[in-house]
């Protein structure tokens, strides 16, 4: 019993050195983005603002067009999650609850699909979206997450095996239409699954930073990070400013996850164990 | 024939007809319902890939239309010194990358595993830095890592070491890249956790039985038991490191400066496709890619059978 309490003080004491390791990048993202810059070119390096200058964060939203470039980011995030939430869970539906001719062969290619880099297939797509005149504008970054993403197809697919046709079958005797059933009964049961998934896609659409610098070329489409790419490789030295608006660009996502964090947990962990 | 023979036979394919009918049903909504994912997987997958064949065997970019030039671009990579550089770079924090994150990740999950107080609270605590934007996690990295003001080189300095110039030393600027990725192997920690809840309490309970000790029982009972998920983890991360772009292009402005040091594969295929706008050769490049990514993964599943150890067989 003492061998074990030992192993437990010894267990602790590495957790709250990793923990200060994990944490303080955080604090000092903060501390920086409320220094005034004199107090930013100090060394040895000091942690609290004398005095706080909140007025960096207001700097910051005139030296970029933050409002622009949050709103170009909402945009994208909102309706390519919608595009997700409501295009994979269907695929998924039709992949795992009917049965009909193909499906099998069609899933096993959508698999495959998913190990194709997307690297590979990054510029004839860039070639298409620019003939469609697509190129400058967002489109390129929304409309092909309401055709599915496979990653998410397969995720649900898992999900919606577990779930029992039971429901189904006695819903088909009542006489409901085959939509009704899924939308009515199968969805509201894979909520958790869904909300996983639109997250996941919510995630990757805010922090994405290889499509916008593909597709919007014009300046005032930008999202937040291009925006902050820009600024730094402008105002290189900036780095109170420039911590404010990487701490604006977080907190968003860092409130999602407290409100969220078993999705969050429950998501990763289902994908790492049936994926 | 009786009459009841005639009406079961009647039955047997009106019953047959219905069925029939159903397969039919369910074969349009079937198709109906996956029908977005048709188009989509033509559209944005089976076409892009075909023509990505095509184009790395041509002169293509967006100013003329090329002409077919069969392997030579695959020929001008191999004699393309930035080419070689930029692999090299990849393999460099793949080998050092991936091993380390799966040793960090086991070893701070099992630590959270003991049953700890506090568990939620660590657990949030790695995850957080997972949740920063990758553009916002280079730019705060380069100012931790700033080699005359940085955070990183003040801590260093009170215990009398002279940091280095990290991100703009040669030698540095990889292993600062590593540093920072570490930084966010949260969800990994996080997946990990997960596989050791799957452990069942008898096995401890057994093996605390024939006295074996922490070591014994970590070597043969943890690590074996969670190998299916550090195997999930190994692929992911592997691919994962030979696709890396944001953070390098972030950190560097897409120079991959010093001296080539932080271009990766990825980014000098970025450069070839949308900066100097030569497709062909660029999608060459993405098809060595798309190979070397297929061979590492074969080569992992087909080891997968030696080291993975399922429960229960």
């Amino acid at each position: 019993m003492k061998k074990k309490s030992i192993q437990k003080l010894v267990a602790h004491i590495c957790l709250i050195i990793a923990s200060i390791l994990f944490i303080t990048p955080f604090i000092w993202m903060v501390s920086t983005s409320l220094k005034p810059i004199t107090q930013v070119f100090t060394f040895p390096p000091e942690w609290i603002p004398r005095p706080f200058q909140w007025s960096n964060y207001l700097d910051a939203m005139q030296y970029i067009p933050f409002f622009t470039y949050l709103n170009n980011t909402v945009i994208i995030t909102v309706f390519s999650t919608l595009g997700v939430v409501l295009s994979c869970p269907l695929i998924a539906y039709s992949f795992s609850k009917l049965n009909w001719t193909g499906r099998n062969a069609l899933f096993f290619i959508t698999i495959a699909v998913m190990m194709i880099p997307g690297q590979v297939t990054m510029i004839p797509l860039f070639l298409l979206f620019n003939k469609l005149g697509w190129v400058g504008t967002p489109l390129p970054l929304i409309i092909p997450a309401f055709f599915g993403v496979p990653f998410y197809i397969f995720l649900l697919r898992q999900f919606f095996l577990g779930l029992p046709d039971s429901l189904m079958d006695a819903a088909r005797i009542d006489g409901a239409g085959e939509f009704r059933i899924y939308w009515q009964i199968m969805l509201p049961l894979a909520k958790p699954a869904v909300l996983a998934v639109g997250l996941f896609q919510f995630m990757g659409s805010w922090t994405d930073f290889i499509g916008p610098l593909l597709y919007l070329t014009d300046e005032a489409s930008y999202t937040l990070s291009l925006g902050l790419q820009q600024f730094q490789s402008q105002k290189g030295s900036e780095w109170g400013l420039m911590m404010a608006v990487s701490t604006m660009m977080t907190l968003p996502v860092i409130i999602l996850f407290f409100f969220l964090q078993k999705t969050f947990i429950n998501g990763i962990t289902f994908t790492g164990i049936k994926g | 024939m009786s009459q009841q023979e005639t009406i079961s036979v009647q039955k047997s394919v009106s019953a047959k007809k219905m069925i029939r009918r159903k397969k039919r049903k369910s074969n349009i909504y079937g198709f109906l319902f996956a029908s977005p994912w048709i188009i989509g997987l033509l559209l944005f997958y089976a076409f892009p890939l075909l023509a990505s064949i095509y184009f790395s065997f041509t002169t293509y970019s967006i100013l003329q239309p090329g002409e077919f030039i069969g392997l030579d671009n695959y020929k001008q990579l191999m004699n393309d010194d930035i080419f070689w550089k930029s692999v090299y770079n990849t393999i460099y924090f793949a080998i050092l990358f991936v091993p380390l994150s799966i040793i960090m990740g086991v070893s701070l999950a099992m630590m959270l595993n003991m049953k700890i107080k506090g568990m939620a609270i660590y657990r949030t605590i790695y995850f957080l830095p997972t949740l920063v934007p990758h553009v916002a996690l280079a730019v705060l990295w380069m100012w931790l890592l700033n080699p005359g003001f940085g955070l990183v080189n003040g801590f260093l300095d009170t215990i009398g070491i002279q940091g280095p110039a990290w991100l703009g030393s040669e030698t540095w600027s990889k292993p600062s890249l590593i540093l920072m990725s570490l930084w966010g192997i949260g969800q990994a920690v996080v997946i990990y956790l997960a596989g050791l809840a799957d452990i069942p309490q008898d096995y401890y309970d057994a093996a605390d039985v024939d006295g074996a000790n922490w070591f014994k029982k970590t070597f043969h009972i943890t690590l074996p038991l969670l190998t299916p998920v550090i195997f999930f983890n190994l692929i992911m991360g592997v691919i994962g490191a030979f696709q890396q772009f944001t953070l390098p292009y972030a950190l560097t402005q897409g120079s991959g400066k010093p001296a080539n040091s932080l271009t990766f594969y990825v980014m000098y295929l970025y450069d070839n496709g949308f900066k100097f706008f030569k497709m062909g050769y660029a999608s060459a490049m993405a098809w060595i890619l798309f190979v070397v990514i297929m061979i590492l993964t074969s080569i992992i599943f087909i080891t997968s059978k030696r080291w993975v150890h399922y429960q229960g067989k």
